[in-house]
């Protein structure tokens, strides 16, 4: 359940980006998760409504942009797209992968008043 | 509140002190009336982790500067991660000075196991908590002042999910998995198996009991990680200890050059 951690962390950086940018709410959040994130996007955002709650970004809409899992297969020499970090290459079977995208647990941009 | 699972904060305690988590301010609702002003789209860019991520760099400066090695030790519970250490810190300490943070829920009972080998352990307790963060590392540090040129193992909660987004700062991140345990770990859980620069294949003297297929526990750990060592050993019988202790010498030597 880190989950919960990582929205308390989520709330910290947009309390920083308002007295940066200069806003007082946020109506919209666009948040990017990768599948090796570690972060289930269903509990992130059961946790957001929670933690959420008494701060600027109270109901606000919580959108998860899903990023792909890509890699860099070495036999192939190419950028590919895989499912879960044990995937294997999907054009030659290979597991000599290098993980180059997926990680992600971004906030991308938010609508704020 | 807990930013790790929202109970009291009370509930954490670092070397048996209560422990205060970062205030998160919380500007008074209202000052801005939202329907009356315009809407606008700001750009953030921003990891979500990039407070703990700064927290674990102002860390891993600290053990660069001081020569600390410094070891971020994960496991599910029950993989004798403990008894490793234990063994370890009595074998290590007679060559470097060794300090541990060990973090659990609750009780102090693993740092005192510490204790008993004469070398200095500091408990974290992190309540309902399901992990370590680098703030806690960072607050935990003076209190146990490890010493320059030492290594210093940090015993994180026996958890194969949750520490593994958390940076500590660390120098080296090990994952110890016994052979009481299934060999499609590493794919069960495979963001730990991948962010792990060794591997220990624990409680090897069990093997002649068990129908374990080491081959493929490596294969397993080899779908999500190329790089990492796989070291086997025995924290009971000593078997395999020595390539562990050469691996951390080679990786203290590596990153304090």
């Amino acid at each position: 359940m880190h989950e919960m951690s990582l929205c308390e962390n989520l709330i910290s950086v947009i309390e920083a980006e308002a007295t940066r940018q200069n806003f007082g709410r946020v109506s919209k959040i666009w948040l990017e998760v990768g599948p090796f994130s570690g972060a289930e996007p269903e509990a992130l955002r059961f946790c957001f409504d929670a933690v959420s709650r008494g701060t600027l970004a109270e109901a606000a809409e919580f959108e998860i942009v899903p990023t792909p899992g890509t890699a860099y297969c070495m036999g192939c020499a190419e950028s590919v797209v895989i499912g879960e970090r044990y995937d294997p290459c999907p054009r030659c079977g290979s597991h000599v992968l290098q993980i180059t995208g997926g990680t992600e647990l971004r906030i991308r941009e938010l609508e704020v008043a | 509140m807990c930013v790790t699972c929202g109970c009291h904060s009370d509930a954490v305690k670092i070397g048996g002190i209560d422990y205060t988590f970062p205030a998160v301010t919380q500007p008074a609702l209202g000052a801005h009336a939202a329907s009356t002003e315009a809407r606008r789209i700001v750009q953030i860019e921003r990891d979500i982790l990039s407070k703990n991520d700064a927290e674990a760099e102002a860390n891993r400066a600290f053990f660069r500067a001081n020569g600390i090695m410094s070891v971020n030790l994960v496991s599910s519970p029950g993989s004798g991660k403990t008894t490793l250490l234990v063994r370890s810190v009595a074998d290590l300490m007679p060559m470097i000075p060794v300090a541990v943070i060990e973090g659990d829920q609750q009780t102090s009972n693993d740092a005192e196991r510490i204790r008993a080998t004469g070398a200095p352990a500091l408990q974290i307790n992190t309540g309902r908590g399901c992990h370590l963060d680098s703030h806690m590392v960072a607050r935990a540090l003076p209190l146990l002042a490890p010493r320059p040129q030492s290594y210093l193992f940090i015993e994180n909660v026996g958890n194969l999910v949750c520490p593994s987004a958390f940076d500590l700062g660390e120098g080296a991140r090990a994952v110890v998995i016994s052979v009481t345990e299934g060999e499609d770990k590493p794919v069960k859980y495979p963001d730990m198996f991948a962010s792990a620069d060794v591997v220990l294949v624990n409680k090897i003297d069990l093997l002649p009991h068990l129908s374990f297929d080491v081959a493929a526990l490596e294969g397993s750990v080899r779908k999500v990680n190329r790089r990492a060592e796989i070291l086997k050993v025995s924290a009971t019988t000593g078997a395999g200890l020595e390539n562990w202790y050469g691996w951390l010498a080679a990786r203290r030597a590596a990153l304090l050059a």
